[in-house]
């Protein structure tokens, strides 16, 4: 046992105090905000301890929105970004598992350089290719839909690799078994295949999630009306007014929000993040 | 690496593939190859007629300081929050790795932030360091810090870099944790019954042992900085002021929309491709994959 004198584990307990503050206090400072008065803040008077308008501040904030830049409720900007959060995290998951599944477990002509084709995705990040992709996204009339959001950022090289590398790992005894009661490729890949992976879509689900939620350069490229924006577009179109003119209790309050369900999803499934956040960058 | 007992059909392993396929070639490769033939066109000011130009929008990019200004500051931007982040991180991971009482509860509050996405980060720390209403500016014109990110250049970037590298401090916190996890205890010990003092024992024994995890994470932090940091930038300073803060990612941004000019942004999205193909075959080269073909 290497030793620890207790003055050592003192330090250690005080560092990481003072590193989870670091992290904290940014957020603390904006959910303090969202809770107080809009005047004070601008005035610079804003108080350390949280301020009485937390009902009336989130309550404008979910059903009504800002006043003036935006004028779309963030319950509606919420619900925009659920639906394409799923949309990438389940499309994602389904069509790298069949397209894994194809090429583990069956000989056809061309299956290499198709997965080569699909591997280099990983080189080709949206940032890369935003205007090519907004032109053909646009001539497929797909601009301000769930469509033209999901669509082109829906491919995953990772996944397939993922999925590639857990069936490679699947005892071939189970395809004989199951072969022998007479099950054909379809039927092994939904009673087997698919109960065997739960864990793994489930984990890489959990970031495919977070990743498709925080999605901010793509959304702001192809949505135009404002009851199509994401809450990430939505955020920093409340502060491209003028200072003098920014709400910012609202403001935090968007922050707020627009940190809950990926923050939920990390602390409440920790240890499939963990997993699945190890396993994709592997 | 094969598989020994497969399935027969002649259609079906198609049908399976098709769906990723489809996307991959109409949205990833179709407009790839778009960006590299746009990069050799030339619009002309009303858009009506097109010229292919050769390296034209790669001849006049390299003869834009901008452009250069704009390389350096992203390698500066990157090398900036991959060290401050990592070190900060290490630090962190180094004291949770102890058998200390409630270690599980410090990584959750630690890890977190992971899940906040750039354009947040970026409304958050512009909050915080606002000129006229930030918590902390208040602070830092209180003891004569002449603060004012919106319109000085440095202090800009002082703030991207602050609020890109806390963002990643979880990221790193969880690889340095792991990394640390899997050093042998017995390798520690044998330092220790050698008379190695801690600080000696992490410098002479830790540290070497955890450096493929160092070397992994500085890559994808490199990635990270490069693209990710785009949320952020566009929301606290937009690259400005001035272009004090404009990434090349940024900058295929506002060429292409804002400055309408399609050749260059396609250019330098080209020149970003490059540059990702090379970060990415680092990574793959150097960095140990379990992925095998």
């Amino acid at each position: 046992m290497v030793e620890e004198e207790g003055f050592r584990r003192y330090v250690a307990h005080i560092i990481l105090w003072i590193g989870i503050a670091i992290v904290a206090f940014p957020v603390y400072i904006a959910f303090i905000a969202s809770t107080q008065d809009n005047a004070l803040i601008a005035n610079g008077q804003m108080s350390l301890l949280p301020g009485g308008h937390f009902f009336e501040t989130y309550y404008q904030t979910i059903f009504v929105g800002t006043s003036g830049s935006t004028r779309e409720p963030v319950g509606n900007m919420m619900l925009n970004s659920l639906v394409m959060a799923l949309l990438i995290a389940i499309g994602k998951i389904a069509i790298s598992i069949i397209s894994a599944y194809a090429i583990v477990y069956f000989r056809f002509p061309f299956r290499m350089p198709i997965f080569w084709i699909i591997f280099i995705t990983l080189m080709l990040p949206v940032e890369v290719r935003i205007y090519p992709t907004y032109k053909i996204v646009a001539d497929l009339h797909m601009l301000d839909s769930y469509a033209g959001l999901a669509l082109p950022l829906i491919a995953s090289a990772t996944a397939t690799l993922l999925f590639r590398q857990f069936f490679m790992t699947v005892p071939d005894e189970l395809l004989e078994a199951s072969r022998i009661d007479g099950a054909g490729p379809l039927r092994f890949f939904w009673d087997t295949l698919l109960p065997l992976s739960r864990t793994n879509m489930a984990a890489l689900f959990v970031i495919l999630f977070i990743l498709g939620w925080n999605q901010y350069l793509w959304p702001l490229l192809i949505t135009t009306r404002d009851d199509m924006q994401t809450i990430q577009v939505g955020i920093r179109k409340m502060i491209t007014t003028t200072d003098a003119l920014t709400e910012w209790p609202i403001v935090m309050a968007t922050a707020v929000l627009a940190m809950l369900p990926p923050v939920f999803v990390v602390v409440a499934m920790q240890k499939l993040f963990v997993r699945g956040l190890v396993e994709t960058e592997k | 690496m094969q598989k020994q007992a497969i399935f027969q059909s002649r259609l079906l392993p198609y049908a399976l593939v098709a769906p990723q396929l489809a996307i991959v070639l109409l949205f990833f490769y179709w407009p790839a190859l778009q960006a590299v033939i746009q990069s050799f066109l030339l619009q002309d000011a009303f858009g009506l007629s097109t010229s292919f130009v050769w390296f034209e929008n790669y001849l006049d990019l390299f003869r834009e300081p901008a452009y250069f200004e704009a390389i350096l500051r992203t390698f500066f931007f990157s090398f900036a929050i991959a060290v401050s982040s990592l070190s900060f991180a290490l630090l962190l991971a180094v004291m949770a790795d102890k058998p200390l009482r409630g270690s599980m509860l410090y990584r959750t509050l630690l890890i977190w932030p992971y899940a906040v996405a750039p354009p947040v980060v970026g409304v958050l720390w512009i909050f915080m360091l606002h000129p006229s209403l930030g918590i902390i500016a208040r602070y830092l014109r209180a003891i004569g810090i002449d603060w004012n990110p919106l319109l000085d250049g440095d202090q800009a970037a002082t703030l991207i870099i602050l609020a890109a590298a806390w963002k990643q401090i979880s990221y790193n916190f969880l690889f340095f944790l792991a990394g640390l996890q899997s050093i042998p205890r017995s390798v520690l010990e044998a330092a220790a019954i050698d008379g190695a003092r801690p600080m000696r024992r992490f410098w002479t024994v830790t540290f070497p042992l955890l450096s493929p995890t160092i070397f992994f994470l500085l890559v994808v932090n490199i990635v990270y900085a490069f693209f990710d940091t785009f949320g952020i930038i566009d929301t606290m300073t937009r690259g400005g002021p001035g272009k004090s803060t404009e990434t090349l990612v940024y900058k295929v941004y506002s060429d292409g929309l804002l400055g309408g000019n399609l050749g260059s942004s396609a250019a330098q999205s080209v020149i970003l491709m490059v540059m990702v193909i090379v970060l990415t075959g680092i990574q793959f080269r150097f960095v140990e994959r379990k992925v095998t073909y």
